[in-house]
């Protein structure tokens, strides 16, 4: 665990930088994460990171994403290279997915 | 003290040689698995595998009832192999294990190799298996991007963090 001053707000968060209170994630904190990943965020972006939150208690999976009707996979991809769920959900506040799909 | 320093692995060259639900989707979950995490990937189906992207097999494999001695009734007793022989057996545990993969998001293979190819993975056949099996190109999955000898994909196997796996 480790603090971490993202956006003024001074935040929780585990050693490969996930948000430990999910509760205080804001679109602003969002933008500075994804930044940087090197990701500037667009209405898609946050389109997919709305999914998640509200998925983030269900198993997410890159396939779930895949048919959330928002992106397809190789959509999800584009928006996050180089490990789209890992990703997104740390820019989404929530937790390291432990799936393997 | 040494210091401990941990070349990361970048990329996984992975050959498929069996035709069985495990040892398909084991290769399918860790090259998958590979692209998820940003890395490179590329898979070299050959022998039986080569089921797993041929398209009238793909979605149909089995995984063996005889001969497995892991291999259970749900509830944990051992499965006898004497049962595994009967016919229809086979094909009813295949479908019953293909069923709880469903239930854990596990695509069929098919959609897995969507998901792969999606992420930049990419998907070869043997050309000694095809011949061997009289396949041909039309007969396997689109995703196949060719034909290939061994010797073609271990040129295409190299690289600083890069693995062969067989699986």
């Amino acid at each position: 665990m480790a603090q971490k001053t993202v956006a003024g707000v001074n935040l929780e968060v585990t050693d490969d930088g996930y948000l430990v209170d999910p509760s205080q994630w804001t679109e602003k904190i969002a933008k500075e994460i994804a930044k940087e990943e090197n990701i500037e965020l667009n209405d898609k972006h946050f389109e997919v990171i709305k999914f998640i939150r509200e998925n983030a208690d269900s198993g997410l999976t890159i396939r779930k994403v895949g048919k959330s009707g928002i992106v397809d996979i190789k959509g999800f991809y584009d928006l996050f290279p180089g490990g789209p769920l890992k990703m997104s959900t740390k820019i989404a506040g929530i937790p390291k997915p432990t799936s393997c799909v | 003290m040494a210091e401990k320093k941990d070349t990361q692995v970048k990329k996984v060259a992975m050959i498929c040689a069996k035709g069985t639900i495990e040892d398909v989707y084991a290769t399918l979950v860790m090259a998958n698995g590979a692209v998820m995490e940003g890395m490179e990937a590329k898979v070299f189906f050959t022998f039986f595998g080569l089921d797993a992207i041929t398209k009238k097999y793909m979605n149909k494999l089995h995984t063996g009832t005889v001969g497995n001695p892991a291999m259970r009734m749900p509830g944990g007793l051992p499965f006898p192999t004497i049962l595994g022989a009967i016919p229809g057996v086979e094909a009813g545990v295949s479908v019953m294990m293909r069923s709880q993969m469903e239930k854990l998001d596990i695509p069929p293979v098919d959609e897995f190799l969507d998901m792969i190819t999606a992420g930049g993975g990419e998907i070869y056949a043997c050309k000694l298996a095809v011949d061997m099996f009289k396949l041909k190109k039309e007969d396997l999955s689109d995703h196949v991007i060719d034909i290939i000898t061994i010797g073609d994909f271990y040129a295409m196997a190299g690289g600083e963090g890069s693995q062969v796996i067989f699986t």
